[in-house]
This record gives structure tokens, sequence and C-alpha cells, in this order.
């Protein structure tokens, strides 16, 4: 009898308490869906690429082909180019970071929609699609930075660089992410409601090349703006995110005499500050709606 | 709106009050609780999608707001299931059979009530809804697995006896798209069948494949039963409920009009005697 039933009380502390189903931590949970995360971001390169013979070559083609015609357009026509040393450097570092945010936040957005099938059937912390996602456009950047790092050391970065400029990149790369996360998962969230959200990122994303320093630069901008006005031009994730790329990449190829945004660490950590407590309330937003997702779409 | 809730809690007439009440209930094993559904109630907005134009246009058309009414999916369903009961869903279309399989897996949320699961629950809500056609036989088997809950470890314990009971071993390495819907359906019930849950749900499934493949497929089931697993088995097939379930609960327009004896509760929803 005592056996029996201490074999019963093992068996069910094996089996756990009873818990209420669909319900996670949330962005957190997805660290303990890291295989599974990996099996999606290999399905949705596999599906990016489908009968696809340059494959993965695109995501050099691509953002190869918009720095030249940047560069043409803006550098040599309208003379960028001569207004400072190393401006091929100065446009690319800059254009990279905008391009992993335009795409993050485009596939963030879509990523509910675009695994209906599962969101419909299978209970999954949803999190799981929109960071799937993020880290599809992460394999997009490594490369891009992968050529910036070259040419930047065939310019002698080397010789220039010091310990700010490895923190500014860091920080840089992390505020554009979590930006972008922020973004993506609240827009993801929306857009299962309504798909207008899609079309409003679209529009955003085709404005942000021109949005932040990456073609000319943020002094310019200064000169048209009012004080508080530039202050917060120059917080907002992307742009600072832009300029912390531009410090730690362009800058110590450069002979380090042109003058920068001031306080640009400060910035950078400010926008990486705006971006955690917009990551923060997109999540709760997204929690919110989340238990309508599978009979919304 | 008012109308339309009333409507909704009298019994269809399809169902005698006298048969239900004749139905004996199932005793429960004296083992945990694998399902608690405490006093569940789902209601769906009877959707239309709103544009800006519908708005614009009834503006100038002075029309007032469209009512836009409830529709009640389930209606105050309360029942527990324990370790080791094998429990069918019966009901006619719309009776909300799937919609309750959808809340006790977490798809979807409550909004009356509550229900609590033990254990690793798993799907086998639409087989194959975790695939992907880019995907070879042997990626979507660690795909689907993960999607399951298995970890990587399981999936190679697993492997070698998902694709022998799935008996696709030579199209392994081929993409799912080549697949026909048996191979396909096949691996994908196989992959479900190995993902080992304390609680399997399974959602009009069994009729996957072949004959000799849906014998097997029932010999899976049973074993599944006799290692003490719980199953919540939603079928139009009363061949199969009366195989798998000792008991099951009737639904109706969202309520649960029974629960207990299953060769009883199909004879009052078919209105003609069923046996084993």
């Amino acid at each position: 009898m005592n056996g029996s039933k201490k074999q019963k009380s093992t068996e069910d502390d094996s089996l756990g308490d009873l818990t209420t189903p669909g319900q996670s931590k949330g962005l957190l949970s997805v660290f303990h869906y890291r295989y599974l995360l990996s099996l999606i971001v290999q399905k949705d390169l596999r599906v990016r690429y489908r009968g696809s013979y340059l494959g993965m070559i695109w995501t050099y083609i691509k953002p190869l082909t918009q720095f030249f015609v940047y560069y043409v357009v803006m550098g040599i026509f309208l003379g960028l180019s001569k207004r400072g040393e190393n401006y091929a450097l100065y446009l690319f570092s800059g254009m990279i970071v905008v391009n992993y945010f335009t795409e993050t936040f485009r596939v963030c957005t879509r990523s509910i929609r675009s695994n209906r099938g599962l969101v419909k059937k299978i209970y999954l912390p949803r999190e799981l699609f929109p960071v799937s996602s993020q880290r599809v456009a992460m394999v997009h950047f490594w490369p891009q930075v992968a050529i910036l790092f070259l040419f930047c050391v065939i310019n002698g970065w080397f010789y220039g660089v010091n310990w700010r400029h490895i923190v500014a990149i860091v920080l840089g790369f992390a505020t554009v992410s979590v930006f972008g996360l922020a973004l993506g998962i609240l827009f993801g969230a929306l857009n299962v409601f309504y798909q207008d959200a899609e079309n409003f990122v679209d529009v955003i994303n085709m404005l942000s090349p021109w949005l932040s320093p990456i073609m000319y630069k943020a002094s310019v901008v200064s000169a048209h703006l009012p004080d508080w006005l530039m202050h917060i031009y120059l917080l907002y994730p992307v742009t600072a995110s832009a300029e912390l790329f531009h410090y730690g990449f362009w800058y110590p190829t450069t002979d380090q005499t042109e003058a920068l945004s001031s306080h640009l660490l400060l910035n950078g950590g400010i926008g990486f500050g705006i971006a955690c407590v917009l990551l923060f309330i997109a999540e709760a937003v997204f929690k919110r709606l989340d238990g309508r997702f599978a009979q919304e779409l | 709106m008012a109308e339309k809730a009333k409507n909704s809690t009298k019994a269809p007439k399809s169902y005698s009050a006298e048969k239900l009440a004749a139905i004996e209930s199932v005793e429960q094993p004296d083992t945990p609780v694998m399902v608690n559904v405490d006093h569940v109630t789902k209601q769906f907005r009877l959707k239309k999608t709103i544009s800006l134009k519908d708005e614009f246009v009834r503006f100038l058309l002075r029309r007032p707001v469209p009512d836009r009414g409830m529709f009640t999916a389930l209606d105050n369903v309360n029942f527990t299931i324990n370790k080791g009961e094998s429990v069918g869903l019966v009901g006619l279309n719309g009776s909300g059979k799937s919609t309750l399989l959808k809340c006790i897996s977490g798809v979807q949320k409550v909004d009356g009530g509550h229900i609590e699961t033990r254990g690793h629950v798993a799907g086998l809500l639409e087989v194959g809804a975790g695939f992907s056609n880019d995907l070879t036989g042997r990626e979507n088997v660690y795909l689907n697995g993960a999607i399951l809950g298995m970890t990587k470890e399981q999936i190679d314990n697993a492997f070698d006896d998902i694709v022998k009971f799935s008996e696709i071993e030579k199209f392994l390495d081929t993409e799912v798209r080549f697949y026909s819907s048996g191979m396909y359906m096949r691996l994908a019930f196989s992959v479900a069948v190995h993902s080992n849950p304390d609680v399997f749900l399974v959602d009009e499934v069994l009729a996957v494949g072949d004959e000799p493949f849906r014998r097997k497929c029932a010999k899976k089931i049973h074993e599944l039963k006799e290692q003490g697993k719980t199953l919540v088995i939603v079928s139009h097939s009363t061949d199969q409920v009366l195989q798998f379930c000792d008991r099951a609960i009737l639904l109706s327009h969202g309520k649960m009009m029974a629960d207990g004896n299953t060769e009883q509760v199909l004879s009052v929803m078919l209105g003609r005697e069923v046996k084993k």
C-alpha cells in the first residue's frame, strides 16, 4: 500500500503540475526553443532560395548594386564624395545598418501571417516567428559586414582603431537589432488583424535610407533643424546605430580630424535604451493579441 | 443578439432528453488528472473585415453600424480526463469539437472558465501542419519533431523508428513536394506518434494512407493506450471512436450533452443502436 502510493507520487512528479496551455514566457521562452529556432531559420533560407542557381550569392549582389547606385548618383553626380575622406566606406557602413533594419522590419512584420499554417494548428510561443525572421535578416547582414570590414582593413582601419570604435560597433549592432525586433514584433501582431501594417512598413522602409544619415552627413541636417529636433533625430535608434557604425568602421580609416556629431556614444546608449523600452512595450502588446491570432488568421 | 443566445441554450431536438439521461457514466481511473476543462466558454465574433471604404460609404448613407453578432462555440463545457483514459469527442459538424481540442492544445484561448493540462501535450491536429515542401523528408522529420517539442537527441534516437514506420526509406532525401499525398501523410503521422507526449490530441487524422497503414496506425494507438498515455480523439468515424475510446463526450452547438459509455453516446448521437 505504502509502496504503491510512493510510486504514484513519483509518477505525478515527473508529469509536473497542471498548467494552463498556450501560456509562455514570451520572448524569453524562445531561448528554450533554440534548436527549433535554428531549424526554422534553415527552412526560411531554403524557401527563399529554392530553385535558385546563384542562391546565397544574391545576398552579395543586392547590396552591392544598391551601393553602386548610391555611390554613382550621390557620391559622383551630386559630388558628396568630395566632401570627406573615404566616402565609399562612409556610405557602405551606414547603408548596411539601414538594410539590416529594413529587412528585419519587413520579414518580422510578415512572419506571423506567413506561418499561419503553424500558428493555427500547433501551439508554440509565437515570438519564435519574428525572432527566426530576424535571424534570417542577420544571415544576410553578416556577409555585408565582412565586405565592409575587408575594405576598412585595406584602407588602414587597424592603424586608427581603439576600444571606443569597437564599443561603437557592438552597441550599434545591438541597438538596431533590438529596435528592428521591437517594431517587427509589434507590426507582426498588428498585421494579423489589419494587413495595412505590411503596406505601412513598406512605406517606412522606403523612407529609411533617406531618413538617416547614410548618403549625407548628419552635420548637413543640423543646419536645417532646430536644436531640440536635431537631438531627437540623433536619438532615433536607426540613426544612432548608423552613426555608431560610421564611427566604428569608417572613422578609423580617415585621419580622424573630421568633426563628428557630439556625444556619439552617449546618443547610441540612449538609442539602445529607447529600443529596449520599445521592445518591452511591443512584447506586451504582442502577448495581449497573441491569444486571438489563431482565430483571426 | 440576446435572442441568439437564448436559441443556443435550447437543446437541439434531435437528441431526446430521456435517452441522454439514460447514458451510463464511465468510472474514471484513480490516476492524476491530465486535462481539466473547467466550465469553459468560447465565443467568436462573426467577423467581416471592415475597410475604410466601407466605413466611408456607410457614413455617407448614414447607415447604422452593423451588429456583428457573437457565436458561442463552447458553452460551459466541464469535464476532466485522467491519465490512461482515451476519450472521444463526438458531435455533428460545428458542434465545437475541434475548437475544444484547439483550446486544450493552447492554440486558442478560452473566454470563460479555464483549462489546465499536465505533462507534455502534443496535437496530431491536421498532420503535416509543420511540414515544408522545400525540405527533404529527413529535414522535415527534424523540423516537425522539434515543432512537436522533441529535442535533437530525442529525434536522433527515434529517427530510425520514424522512418521505418512511415515506409518511405527510399525517398528520405527527396524534397517532400515530390511525395505522393499518402507518403506525405505517413511521414507526418509517423513523426507525430513518435513525439511521445503524455497527452495525445488526435483530430481526424487516423484516416491516413491505405488500409494496411491504417491498421498499423490503429495498432500504434493501441500501443500508446497500453503504455498509459492519455488520448483525446476527435473523429467522425464511429468505428474509430468505438475502437479507441472507452468514454465519449457528446457536444452539440457548443454544449456538452452527454459524457459516458461510448456505445450509448454514439447510439444517441446517431439515433440507432451502435455496438462494438
